[in-house]
Parts: C-alpha cells; sequence; structure tokens
C-alpha cells in the first residue's frame, strides 16, 4: 500500500519526545502496510537509529562547495573578500585566506574573481546513512563534530524520500535554520510537547515557526499529567488540534532508557500510536 | 571572573532548570541564556527588563519589481532556492525571505541593480534584573537565522558587565545539539558542565559533546540528571566519562518536584527542601571546587 505523504515531527523544546513519536509512527505505519520511510534530520544529535536498530546498506559523504584559490593567478584585487558575507574568504596584505568552516557555499567569490583564479571543491561536513529498520526505510544525517553549517545535510537527508512514501521526518529541537530546512515544504508537521511552562513556551514559538512557512499542523502532549493543563489550554484557547495525550509513565521512561519504544514495550501503547496515526494520516489528507 | 557554560547535546536533559537553581547558589553570578530559538530560563528567574535592543546579524535580499525586467539571473545564480519564479506571460521573481542565507550574489550580479541588500532584523535581545543578578537574554525571530552570532553577543554583553560589576561569574544556559549556537555557547569559555540523563540517548549525545568540548580543549564536568530512572546506564555513563578523563561532579534524583518548581516560577532549591536539592548543592559545591582547582592558576 502506498501513501504520498511527508510528516515532520518537530518541537521548540528539546526532549519532549520527537524521536519516541517519529519512529513509533514509522513503526505503526510500516506494520499497517504502508510503505514508510523514517528520516532523522537531527543531524547534530541523530538517536533514531537506537531505537529501529536498522541494518545500514549505504554510506554516502555530503559536502559543500568551498573554494580553492589558484595563487599564481591571484593578483589580490580583494573582490572575493568584498563579496563574501560570512568572512570566509579574505584578503590580507595582498593575501587572499580562506576559512573553508564559515563558507556556506554560496559561490560568489568564485563569480566575482575577474581572473578566474577561484574554483571550488567539496568539504565533507557529514554523512548520509541509508539502511532498513524491519520493514521501514532508514535514512539519517550525521553531521562531523566541529561543524557549524548543517542545512545542506539536512536537505541531503530528504533528498531521499522516494515519490510513494509515507515519509516521516524526525527534526531537531530549537526553530532556527536546521529545523526550517526538516519542514519546510511538508504535508503536514506534527508538534510534540509537554505540558509543563518550557514546554508550552517553546511550543508557541514553534507554532509561531510552522505558522510563517504556511504549514498545516497540530499537537501531541507527552508525558501528560492529569491535573497539568497548561499545554491543553493553550491549545484550546488558540485553536490547535490536540491529537493525542501521551501519559507521564515511568515503564515508557525506562523502556525509553533502554532503547525500546513503547509500542513494543508497554501494553497499550500501540493501540495509542495507531489512533495517532489515523489521526495524524485524516489530518494530512486534508 | 569564571565563565561557565551547561549543555546537554541530547534536549531536554534539564539543563534549564538545574541552571536556575545553579544561580540561586552561585555567589554573583551574571546569567547568560544562549538557547536563543528556545529560551526559558525567563520563565523561572523573572527578569525585569532593563534594556531592550535589536539585533541584527545580518543581511536580506530583497527584489525591487519597478527595476526588475525579469532577466532571471538572480534564479540562476542563487544556490539556496531563495528566488521564486512566478510564471506569466514574462516570468517575476521574488526573494523567499525565510530561505535566503544573505550571501549577496543575487543582488551583486543582477544588471538592473534590481535587488536591495540591507541589514535585517532577527531578534531582540535585552539586559535585565533578576533577584539573583544580571541578566542578559534574546529572543531569535521567527523563522529568523543567524543565532550563532546571537549567542556571541548575549555572552560579549554578560561578560562586559560581569567586568563592569566585579561579578564572579558569569552562568551560560546553553542549547540543545553541536551545531552552531552550541559552538558559539563553547568557544572560549572557562568551563563547560554537561547534564546528561542515563539513557541510551543521553549516551550517545554525550560521546558526540565530549569529542565537540576536546576539540575546544575547554575543562569539563559531568552532571548524571535523573540517575534513578536507570542505574545502569547512570554507572556506564560515568564510566565511560571517566575514561575519558571527565569527572562526574554528581548525580541528581528524579523528582516531579522540579516540575512543580517549574509551574511555581522558581529555582527548585527554592521550592522545597525535597533530597533532590541536596544533590544539586553537592553537585555545585563539587563543580566549584574543581572549577577552583582548575582556574586557580589565572586567578
Amino acid at each position: 500500500m502506498t501513501q504520498k505523504l511527508t510528516i515532520a515531527v518537530a518541537s521548540g523544546k528539546g526532549g519532549t519526545g520527537k524521536t519516541t513519536v517519529s519512529a513509533s509512527l514509522a513503526c505503526i505505519a510500516a506494520d499497517a502496510g504502508y510503505k514508510t520511510a523514517y528520516l532523522d534530520c537531527d543531524v547534530e544529535e541523530p538517536n533514531g537509529h537506537l531505537f529501529l536498530k536498522p541494518i545500514i546498506q549505504y554510506r554516502h559523504m555530503v559536502g559543500i562547495p568551498v573554494p580553492v584559490v589558484d595563487h599564481e593567478k591571484c593578483t589580490a584585487c580583494g573582490s572575493c573578500g568584498e563579496i563574501c558575507q560570512y568572512s570566509a574568504i579574505v584578503c590580507i596584505n595582498k593575501n587572499v585566506l580562506t576559512f573553508d568552516k564559515m563558507c556556506h557555499g554560496c559561490g560568489g567569490c568564485s563569480l566575482v574573481c575577474p581572473v578566474g583564479a577561484i574554483t571550488e571543491n567539496s568539504r565533507n561536513i557529514g554523512v548520509v546513512e541509508t539502511g532498513t529498520a524491519g520493514k521501514v526505510a532508514f535514512y539519517h544525517g550525521k553531521l562531523n563534530v566541529g561543524e557549524a553549517f548543517s542545512p545542506p545535510l539536512v536537505k541531503a537527508v530528504r533528498s531521499a524520500i522516494q515519490d510513494d512514501d509515507l515519509a516521516i521526518i524526525d527534526a531537531s529541537p530549537g526553530t532556527s535554520c536546521p529545523v526550517i530546512a526538516a519542514v519546510k515544504g511538508v504535508d503536514f508537521v506534527l508538534l510534540v510537547t509537554e505540558p509543563t511552562p518550557f514546554g508550552v513556551n517553546d511550543l508557541e514559538i514553534a507554532a509561531d515557526m510552522v505558522k510563517k512557512l504556511c504549514l498545516p499542523y497540530a499537537v501531541v502532549i507527552n508525558r501528560h499529567i492529569p491535573g497539568y493543563t497548561l499545554a491543553r489550554d493553550f491549545c484550546r484557547a488558540k485553536g490547535i488540534r490536540i491529537l493525542a495525550e501521551i501519559p507521564d509513565d515511568r515503564r515508557v521512561a525506562e523502556a525509553y532508557s533502554k532503547g525500546m519504544l513503547p509500542h513494543s514495550a508497554v501494553p497499550g501503547y500501540r493501540e495509542l500510536f495507531e489512533g495517532l496515526l489515523n489521526a495524524v494520516m485524516k489530518e494530512a489528507r486534508q | 571572573m569564571t565563565e561557565i557554560t551547561v549543555i546537554s547535546g541530547k534536549g531536554g536533559t534539564g539543563k534549564t532548570s538545574l541552571v536556575a537553581s545553579l544561580v540561586s547558589l552561585a555567589h554573583k553570578p551574571v546569567i547568560a541564556d544562549c538557547d536563543v530559538d528556545a529560551a526559558d530560563l525567563h520563565l523561572v528567574l523573572n527578569p525585569v527588563i532593563r534594556q531592550a535592543h535589536d539585533f541584527s546579524g545580518g543581511k536580506r535580499a530583497e527584489i525591487v519589481p519597478d527595476k526588475c525586467t525579469g532577466c532571471g539571473k538572480c534564479f540562476e545564480l542563487c544556490r539556496f532556492g531563495a528566488i521564486i519564479r512566478n510564471e506569466a506571460d514574462k516570468p517575476t521573481y521574488i526573494v523567499d525571505q525565510i530561505a535566503c542565507e544573505g550571501c549577496s550574489v543575487c543582488s551583486h550580479f543582477c544588471p538592473e541593480k534590481a535587488i536591495d541588500f540591507n541589514p535585517s532584523v532577527n531578534g531582540q535581545w535585552y539586559i535585565s534584573d533578576t533577584i539573583y543578578g544580571p541578566m542578559v537574554h534574546a529572543k531569535l525571530g521567527i523563522a529568523e537565522e543567524n543565532s550563532g552570532k546571537m549567542v556571541a553577543l548575549v555572552r560579549s554583553q554578560a561578560k562586559e558587565i560581569a567586568e563592569k560589576e566585579d561579578l564572579s561569574y558569569v552562568i551560560i544556559d546553553g542549547p540543545p545539539g553541536i551545531g552552531c549556537p552550541v559552538i558559539a555557547s563553547l568557544a572560549g569559555t572557562d568551563y563547560v558542565l554537561i547534564v546528561t540523563e542515563p539513557t541510551l540517548s543521553g549516551e550517545h549525545d554525550l560521546e558526540r559533546v565530549m569529542e565537540l568540548i576536546n576539540f575546544f580543549k575547554i575543562p569539563v564536568c559531568l552532571c548524571i540528571n535523573k540517575y534513578d530512572i536507570n542505574l545502569e546506564m547512570s554507572d556506564r555513563i560515568e564510566k565511560k566519562a571517566r575514561a575519558a578523563g571527565i569527572k562526574t561532579a554528581g548525580r541528581i534524583r528524579y523528582d516531579r518536584a522540579v516540575t512543580d518548581a517549574q509551574i511555581k516560577r522558581l529555582p527548585v532549591v527554592e521550592f522545597t527542601d525535597a533530597p533532590v536539592v541536596l544533590d544539586i548543592r553537592k553537585m555545585w559545591n563539587t563543580l566549584m571546587r574543581e572549577i577552583n582547582l582548575t582556574t586557580k592558576g589565572s586567578q
């Protein structure tokens, strides 16, 4: 069974349960017979593999184009340093220096060089690994430690989505560039939150980001504690749909600590995530 | 003055709740919230804003429709997919402000000089008063970039205040991950405290954070939060850290009082006398001793 749909799981706050929700949805969807792909786009700290335990079949390096200066041809005119907005190439005392880690790969310096002294070389920033986890097609990106600029790697992971995939994207926490790279243009965003003041504050920021990107979205409240209604009240006041409430359950936390997903470790959770998947599919198809 | 950066790799390990308590225990601190795209520390420290400033970290391109002839040069050169082409009899172009990386290539090469390239406001930053000491914090605009530059700004302001007012510590609440804003929170700091949790994810993320800190060669201590969720994993993480030459400053137990304190907008050390508070105090004392040992030479 195929259903072309891309769903991103995001949150402003870290540690709200993005990986638990996205990996669980991927497993449940594959069990329901959908051709399913799970894409871990939290390239700084990817964790989905700890739960899905994929067999990795391919690895490919991802690079960004950085300048290489031919000092024989260079006349030290300084045009490259003037166009660069990231201080990744500078001309000091008739010497052109490059700082590859600052480079965003825009290509400005090589375009502007009047004597054609700048060519480009690919500089590795990380790796995309591809494999299978049971019936789920598995992809994740791993940013090299010490690298600051991750969006090109996030985009590389997303480019693995096939035309007939039900694709589930696990985004990184926050609301800045790597998150935007992970959620931009998806069919639906599921925001995972906790019912705490921090959770709700960051949910509001994440919801604003998703609205700015003009994407349909809904919320899952994780670690729901009876009587803690902050997240519920917030969603009601803003007219945001809540698709599921996952209870605060020590058994789930203990299973998580060992790399186990709730539906395979604790009774009752398979049904909960089946319900969530159905709700997400219904919302996303609209 | 000693700058202490608190990071975690994995999100949600309890950095911010712990920082709120450390700030309350510290002698004469300046507080810096460097988790600029999802800042939460203000929710428990209740700062009163003294100064608010716009932050501009970069420039943005914008096409002036009257000058644009629709040649498509910008569309052809932009590598970030930030030029949107609207098909009509004659195509027109606009800049997708969210996708724009502010590289200036389109504006520089536009034959009609029809693309403005001006500084953009990416957010706000604040200097505030709290009952614990001055606080520098910020709010990145929605879907804005340059979080790394904003972190650098928050840190430098906090440091300036500490020097001017002769305060002892700058305590930095860092962002999760290991990317741009984390690197900006770490570079040149005096001491790092890593807050982890005893889960497979916590362990995995800790390894990458340790590698990053090793890269910067900064002295560091570990704190295991919610250690009793999985004692075996806590032991394993502590052992791994020790093998990498990292001391564990303390273990803090899981207690719902931490969440209750958050709801009451208080650092947990001021909310209760529960054993979790003793854990935090003990950890802080060990951390202070370690910091004094390491930085003794420079003070």
